[in-house]
């Protein structure tokens, strides 16, 4: 049996464990707050970008060879999976049910006979897809030492991404993260990127005869490629949130935990306390009765 | 008088939102304003600056890379980057023309090159108009 100091020792480490759980939660819950605003700030531009570019795109429907990215590359033979994961982990299933989903799409391509390549962004999606697809990887971006997360990084990622397109090397991309749905709830997503997956144009009569300038292929060949970036730099946003969520709601977890255990411990310890010294006073009656 | 509905949109956040009543936005083929009543538009912006006119007052955006749409329901103008022009970081612009310098260097079409150099001269009046401090109005 441990004796009593053993019980305290642990008690002790329990509780230190516990604060810095506790601590964790707080830090990570006044971050979600500050995520969730700016995940919040950068709906109202994605989805304006939605509705032009679904009104732009079905003006031009049927009128000469419609953009790449739109129309796609006329293949389905490559596909890109840009998986977007968070750097840190102590946050629950997070990082681990982005990566499922990738893994589960990957696989299923590869039983059709396509070709898949994997683009990371965060280092704990890295670390997961490195040990089952090795030769997959074709590129790797860190954002670690970004404090917070700005339309430059989404900017130069989208780049990458067009350069490659630019270079025949994939026909399809599909992004992968986990959307926002609240603190408890994150949705691991796949969205199809290129070729852009445009809403209808809203139906209702109301819907105004723009006037364009310059010209409506002008713009579209300016938009779409910020479009792509604009999706990814909504997916990093709402990553940003989702972690923290994820994050305060397992540190929540392990601080209760901490708590449990801390009490099972206690109870033993005085148990073992209170044997102890009723054993001694066992041993003294007995003693004195030997007299 | 008659006003619209204006909003100025970044990815980062909603920079403006309000009521003007007139609205001047550097478009790529030339300056327009916009008053109430504008008919339906979608202009493509360049680097330059916008002005929006309230009541009396008048606030100065730099803006840069994105559209305006104008529809019954107002202005919108989503622009990559929006900030006040109090706000204007000398050195952010500087490397923005630096980097306009080595897309002109490195344009490998004419296409190319002459959209670069295009980018070029816009920011170089942004920052021209910023030394000059506004003397004149934006018209």
């Amino acid at each position: 049996m441990a004796s009593l100091k053993d019980l305290r020792n642990r008690i002790a480490s329990v509780k230190a464990t516990q604060k810095i759980t506790k601590a964790m939660q707080m830090v990570a819950a006044a971050k979600l707050r500050r995520a969730q605003m700016a995940a919040e700030a950068a709906r109202p531009y994605a989805q304006r970008m939605d509705t032009v570019l679904g009104n732009l795109a079905s003006g031009l429907a049927g009128e000469g060879q419609p953009p790449v990215l739109i129309a796609g590359t006329g293949k389905d033979e490559n596909h890109l999976l840009l998986v977007c994961t968070g750097e840190r982990g102590l946050c629950g299933a997070f990082n681990s049910s982005i990566v499922r989903l990738a893994r589960e799409r990957a696989q299923s391509l590869l039983a059709e006979g396509k070709d898949v390549k994997i683009m990371c962004v965060g280092r704990k999606g890295y670390e997961q897809l490195r040990r089952i697809y090795p030769d997959r990887i074709v590129e790797v971006v860190d954002l670690r030492g970004v404090r917070s997360i700005g339309f430059k990084e989404a900017h130069d990622i989208a780049s990458k991404i067009l350069a490659m397109l630019d270079q025949g090397k994939f026909d399809v991309c599909t992004l992968f993260y986990s959307a926002f749905k609240s603190v408890i709830q994150q949705v691991p997503t796949a969205q199809q990127i290129i070729p852009a997956t445009l809403p209808p144009p809203s139906e209702d009569e109301a819907a105004p005869v723009y006037e364009y300038e310059p010209v409506e292929e002008e713009i579209l060949k300016d938009l779409l490629p910020r479009n792509v970036a604009v999706q990814i730099f909504r997916a990093l946003l709402e990553n940003q949130a989702s972690f923290y969520g994820a994050q305060m709601s397992a540190m929540d977890n392990a601080t209760r935990n901490a708590g449990d255990m801390i009490k099972k411990q206690t109870l033993t310890y005085n148990r073992t306390r209170q044997a102890m010294i009723t054993k001694e006073l066992i041993e003294i009656i007995s003693g004195a009765e030997a007299l | 008088m008659a006003t619209l509905p204006f909003e100025l949109v970044s990815p980062e956040k909603l920079v403006f939102s309000g009521t003007a009543t007139e609205v001047i936005v550097p478009g790529s083929e030339g300056e327009f304003g916009v008053l109430a009543g504008h008919a339906p538009f979608i202009a493509m912006l360049k680097p330059g600056i916008l002005a929006v006119k309230g009541e009396g007052s008048l606030q100065r955006f730099f803006v840069r890379g994105g559209f305006a749409e104008v529809n019954p329901s107002g202005l919108t103008v989503l622009a990559e980057e929006a900030t006040p022009v109090e706000e204007i970081d000398p050195a952010r612009l500087e490397q923005h023309i630096r980097d306009a310098e080595e897309d002109v260097a490195d344009a490998t079409s004419d296409e190319a090159r002459q959209r670069a150099e295009r980018q070029l001269t816009d920011l170089r009046q942004v920052a021209e108009a910023l030394e000059a401090g506004f003397a004149t109005p934006a018209h």
